[in-house]
Parts: C-alpha cells; structure tokens; sequence
C-alpha cells in the first residue's frame, strides 16, 4: 500500500521542520524558505524525480514540491524557449498554487473576522 | 554598563517566558499531521485522477495543490488550522497548506487597516519572501541549464 511510504515520507520531512523549530528556533518563514530551496535544489540535480515517484504526495505536497515544480518549470522552459524561460517557467509551473493560495486568503479575510481577539 | 544590566535581565526573562516545548512529544504530532497532510493530498490526487483519468499527471497535482489551499484557507477563516498549528507545529507548518495558511492568516489579522494596506499587503509577509527565494533560485538554475 503506497500510503503507508505516503504518510512516513510525508510526516519524516514534517518532522524535520519541527526540529528545525526545536532546536535551532527558526520562525516559520524561515522554514518554508529553506524548504523551497531544498525543492529547488533537490530538482536541479535531478534527484527529485525518482524520490517524487516513489513517494508521490509525500514529498509533492510538502513544500519541498512547490520548490522542485518551480525549477522544474524554469528547467523545462530554457529547453524549449531559450533564456526567456528560465524567468517565465517557474512562475508558470506555480501559478495555480500561487493565484489559489492569493485569491482564497483574500476571499476569506473579507468574510472572516480574526478568532485570536476574542 | 546599566543597559548591558538590563539587557541580561530581559533575556533572561523572555528565556523563561518562551513556552518550551518538550522535544519527543511534538516531533512525534508533528510526524503525525505532516503524514495525515500528506495522505489526504494522495487521497484527493487519486479521486481526481478516478474521475477525470484523462489528466496529465502534472495538471491532476496542480488541482490537488488547489483543493489543498482551498481546505487549508478556510480552516484558517474559521480558526481551525491555527489550533491544528499549536498541536502539530512543523506537520502543519511544512505542507503547502502551511503556506496557504501562512498567506490567509495575516490577511485576516491585519483586516482591520484596510483592504489594501490591511488585507492585500499583510498577505505577503511570509509567503514574499518564500516566492521571492523560490523565483531567483529558480531563475539561478534555469539559467545554469542553458549552459549544460
């Protein structure tokens, strides 16, 4: 069952956040910034790839996979266009992600109130 | 002399104020989370692919990716993900719901300033500097691979 490798991959990687946090007390920003250029890196070596179909959602969901999608798409567009791609491909890799993430934040904000001051 | 007094005052006081959080605890509910996060993004990438098996792999993670930040957004909206965050911490931080909820949560915090001082400038105090690192360094190897 390949949920199993899934949820191990999926919570090991988490995991490794959470230590991050514990011992080295980094901010959540932080995180997610180092998190992206192990994405980043780990696809510009080619390493992504094989791990990716092995563990699919449990490294394509962690942020590590927007990172790999981003070098993915930049890799991918200088090959097909040349220098151009490599400043539109990863923003259009991303831009689901991206615009999703904007544009539901500010759906949200306009109809919920913030819960911490009450 | 004195402020260098007070200085080690101060930290020792917000030393003592930081909530510790025992280490074996939290890393295993964070193992737990990030894995459960990771399983219902299998979950949902499954479905998609069950209904329009017509997709390409790479389209069936995007709308996986969506539905995701749509879920992690709302449960912010409605305060949930911020009590999942004290009880995970690194499981609901690194998952791309992390970062949906990291771009939904100051906009809903910082609301009250306004809609474009507030809402739309506050949205991007932690997501920018994440797409910002994530588009250079990814410009950096697009441009490294035109040379190989």
């Amino acid at each position: 069952m390949y949920y199993l490798w899934v949820f191990l991959i999926g919570g090991f990687i988490c995991m490794l956040g959470q230590m991050l946090i514990i011992y080295t007390n980094i901010t959540s920003a932080r995180i997610l910034v180092t998190f992206v250029l192990v994405g980043v890196v780990l696809e510009a070596f080619g390493i992504f790839e094989p791990i990716s179909a092995f563990a699919r959602a449990g490294i394509n969901v962690p942020i590590i996979g927007f990172g790999a999608s981003l070098a993915k798409g930049a890799i991918g567009a200088v090959k097909a266009r040349g220098i151009i791609g490599a400043f539109t491909g990863g923003f259009e890799a991303t831009a689901g992600g991206i615009a999703a993430a904007v544009v539901f934040a500010f759906i949200f904000a306009l109809i919920f109130k913030s819960k911490t001051k009450s | 002399m004195d402020d260098k007094k007070r200085n080690e005052a101060y930290n020792k006081y917000v030393k003592a104020k930081i909530p510790k959080t025992r280490a074996w605890p939290s890393l295993f509910n964070s193992f737990l989370v990030g894995g459960i996060i990771c399983c219902l993004g299998q979950g949902i990438n499954d479905l998609i692919l069950l209904w329009f098996p017509s997709l390409a792999e790479q389209t069936a993670w995007g709308y996986t990716l969506i539905v995701l930040i749509f879920i992690a957004s709302f449960l912010t909206g409605i305060g949930v993900y911020d009590k999942i965050g004290k009880f995970a911490g690194g499981g609901s931080i690194v998952p791309i719901t992390g970062f949906s909820n990291s771009i939904t949560s100051p906009a809903i915090e910082f609301k009250h300033e306004g809609i474009i001082y507030g809402i739309c400038v506050k949205m991007f105090t932690i997501a920018g500097p994440v797409i910002v690192v994530g588009i250079v360094s990814s410009i950096v190897v697009g441009i490294i691979y035109l040379f190989i």
